[in-house]
């Protein structure tokens, strides 16, 4: 991985070591520390869908707003290719904003229903005055918009209320496609949409990646919607990224016990997909207000050694005959490769029972 | 801890075994412009020790089917037509007295909303009690031990202290284990539960979905799981019901459905649903969205979306009828949807009629 300054030009995104505290009150005792991010390290590529899994409580939220600049970061870098964003001020500031959107989750909240349509997708011009100047460069800006996502002209001067759900979420892509962004953030896009309806977004999304070449950081608890649209995986745990690798990789042949037991619970549709043995988890996630000590995931894994308490765990891998070894030094969970936080990761799938020995 | 992979039949099905029979069952909401009928001529059968699935998307009046049911619909909502019979009882025709004394050792219901359905200035204890206390008029003693029996079935760590907590007190998935031990407190009969495990984590869904299966076992519960996610239906149901705009489409075996669908809704819902074979592909997807309540159109209520609509759709609506081995669909051309994939090509054209 190059790591000269100007970082890969293949990267959009490139994320090293963010931490992110929140100090909580904790009554009598004063405040107490949350570290919802704990030295957070990926990295987005040119036109590719990174996706984002784990459970709720877990961070992926905070990282989301941390990269939208919502949240200041305690330690750590972003890069934007290779420009940290944290030190742009003014002008420069307000055109890094244009590169990084957001599509929230539930479109009846995320839409203003005293706006038409067209001024919700349109109202970034009014921050980005020099994007499309003009009533009419904005107007066939607003219908190019509408055509990208599907929706008619005439739809501009409805109010949200009078569209479906459906609808409503390409109302949100196309206002997040409005200044042409490079990275959009999808926080839990389809989770509120019902499912016939899930299907035409993902492919709304599918296709605008493959017209546009913009990248995605995909976040989403449906395990099934993550294989089908993401090119590479990052599992999330108490704060930290515990593993990441290509989606197959991930699915298939997970390192982590963790994430084992995230693919093994998931319910399937096709028999042939379900697990021989299914791992149903102790417990639910621990505080974030005191997460355990060593390997966060210890109090829940099924594979816990006395090891696991004590020593936080490096970078795992599988090499190419199949054996366990160490991360390459050096090598941060950025790497196309699989690498997972564990001292004892999964050696195979049989053995997490999720296919026949 | 790996537990193996169960099989969804516990008990083997007999004639007797029926616990609820709901023949022709209406629904009918007064809103100020009109009566709208949310649920129409629904029927189905549940029984000992099986888990039969109501299956469909927001709005398609799953929900409405089993508050008619346990008799908790809104008052502006009410039965028009049709029974619902548990264990030869109609208990629409039942007086507030008569549902009190089933509620509980008859029928228990456990809600999608965990937080919401418990009583935020009540213990854990007390609600969990209630029912002993209301219908085996056990004291606050006996009862509280009652309670501490069911958190100990359900799963709940430290039942003793965690007895005297309030419902705040608890994360989303014990609180559902608390909603589940009230509906079970009495062996009920059946059970009816409302997307369980919709606001759960992927790792506590199986929990909770291991949890229902152990009691459905122990006390050969009818299961009714209301439900909009396709993949739990197949791993837990014995039989489903795919709803429509508050008519049931298709029903059966769910693998007889699932694998061999008869009618295009369950088709298309089947081929939206993200699959390995299909990665980096377009999904195959359902044109529109349902209709609303107040314009269901006449004729089939899936026309505006089906991929094989012809002339007599819009005028004749398709009642069930036998299209498999104990499976039913309301289509005119259901051996179609079998034989043909439901072409996406001719979905996708009657998209871009419909732009």
């Amino acid at each position: 991985m190059n790591t000269t300054p100007g970082g890969n030009a293949e990267n959009v995104l490139e994320v090293k070591d963010l931490s992110k505290t929140f100090h909580v009150s904790a009554g009598a005792a004063g405040t107490k520390e949350l570290r919802a991010l704990d030295g957070i390290n990926l990295t987005v590529r040119k036109g590719e869908t990174l996706g984002l899994v784990g459970e709720s409580g877990c961070g992926k939220s905070t990282l989301a707003r941390t990269l939208m600049m919502l949240e200041q970061p305690d330690s750590g870098t972003v890069r934007f290719e290779g420009q940290d964003p944290f030190g742009l001020r003014g002008k420069e500031l307000l055109k890094w904003r244009r590169r990084v959107q957001m599509v929230f989750q539930d479109p009846f909240a995320s839409l203003n229903a005293r706006m038409t349509a067209g001024q919700i997708i349109s109202e970034p011009f009014a921050t980005h005055k020099d994007m499309h100047r003009g009533t009419a460069a904005k107007t066939k800006r607003l219908n190019e918009l509408l055509d990208l996502v599907g929706l008619r002209a005439t739809d501009a001067s409805k109010s949200p209320q009078e569209f479906s759900g459906g609808q409503r979420q390409r109302i949100g892509i196309a206002r997040a496609l409005a200044l042409d962004p490079d990275l959009i953030i999808l926080d839990e896009p389809v989770s509120a949409l019902d499912l016939s309806v899930q299907a035409q977004v993902l492919n709304l999304l599918n296709d605008l990646q493959r017209e546009l070449g913009v990248s995605y950081i995909f976040i989403s608890h449906d395990l099934s919607v993550v294989r089908h649209v993401t090119d590479r995986v990052a599992v999330m745990y108490l704060g930290r990224i515990i593993e990441t690798g290509t989606t197959e990789q991930v699915f298939d042949s997970p390192l982590h016990p963790y994430t084992a037991s995230l693919m093994s619970a998931s319910p399937k549709l096709d028999p042939a997909q379900r697990p021989v043995q299914r791992i149903v988890l102790q417990g639910e996630l621990p505080s974030p207000l005191d997460p355990p000590s060593g390997c966060r995931f210890r109090t829940r894994c099924w594979k816990a050694q006395p090891i696991c308490s004590a020593e936080r765990p490096e970078k795992m891998t599988r090499n190419e005959s199949g054996k366990i070894v160490l991360g390459m030094p050096g090598v941060g969970l950025d790497n196309a490769e699989h690498l997972a936080e564990c001292h004892f990761p999964v050696s195979n799938p049989a053995e997490a029972g999720l296919v026949r020995t | 801890m790996m537990t193996e992979m169960r099989e969804p039949t516990a008990d083997k099905a007999t004639a007797n075994d029926t616990v609820l029979e709901v023949t022709g069952l209406d629904v009918d909401i007064r809103t100020p412009r009109g009566t709208v009928r949310v649920v129409s001529q629904v029927s189905f059968t549940a029984r000992r020790g099986r888990t039969l699935a109501l299956l469909g998307e927001s709005g398609c009046g799953k929900s409405m089917t089993a508050k008619a049911i346990a008799g908790l619909l809104d008052p502006v909502a009410s039965v028009s037509a049709g029974r619902a019979e548990l264990n030869g009882v109609d208990l629409n025709q039942m007086t507030a007295k008569q549902r009190r004394a089933v509620a509980g050792p008859g029928l228990g219901i456990v809600f999608q909303d965990a937080l919401t359905a418990l009583n935020p200035v009540y213990t854990i204890g007390a609600q969990l009690g209630e029912s002993f206390r209301i219908h085996r008029g056990a004291n606050k003693k006996q009862a509280k031990a009652e309670a501490i029996d069911l958190m100990r079935r359900v799963g709940i760590p430290e039942p003793e202290t965690r007895v005297n907590s309030y419902p705040h007190q608890f994360s989303g998935g014990m609180r559902q284990r608390i909603l589940i031990a009230m509906a079970v407190a009495l062996s009920p009969q059946l059970l009816i539960a409302d997307e369980p495990t919709t606001a759960l984590d992927v790792t506590v869904q199986a929990q909770i979905m291991a949890l229902l299966h152990k009691l459905r076992t122990e006390d050969h519960m009818a299961v009714v799981l209301i439900t909009h996610d396709l993949a739990v239906v197949a791993e837990e149901a014995d039989e489903v019901c795919v709803m429509y705009a508050g008519n049931v489409v298709e029903q059966g075996p769910v693998d007889t459905v699932f694998s061999n669908p008869t009618h295009p809704y369950t088709k298309g819902l089947l081929d939206s649903v993200p699959s390995d074979a299909q990665r980096g592909e377009g999904l195959s997807s359902i044109p529109g969205s349902p209709p609303e309540l107040n314009k269901i159109p006449s004729g089939c209520v899936y026309q505006e979306r089906c991929p094989l609509v012809s002339a007599i759709c819009r005028e004749e609506r398709p009642v069930l009828r036998e299209t498999g081995v104990a499976q039913r669909a309301a289509c005119h051309f259901s051996e179609k949807v079998s034989s043909a994939k439901v072409s996406t090509e001719l979905a996708n054209s009657f998209e871009e009629e419909n732009r």
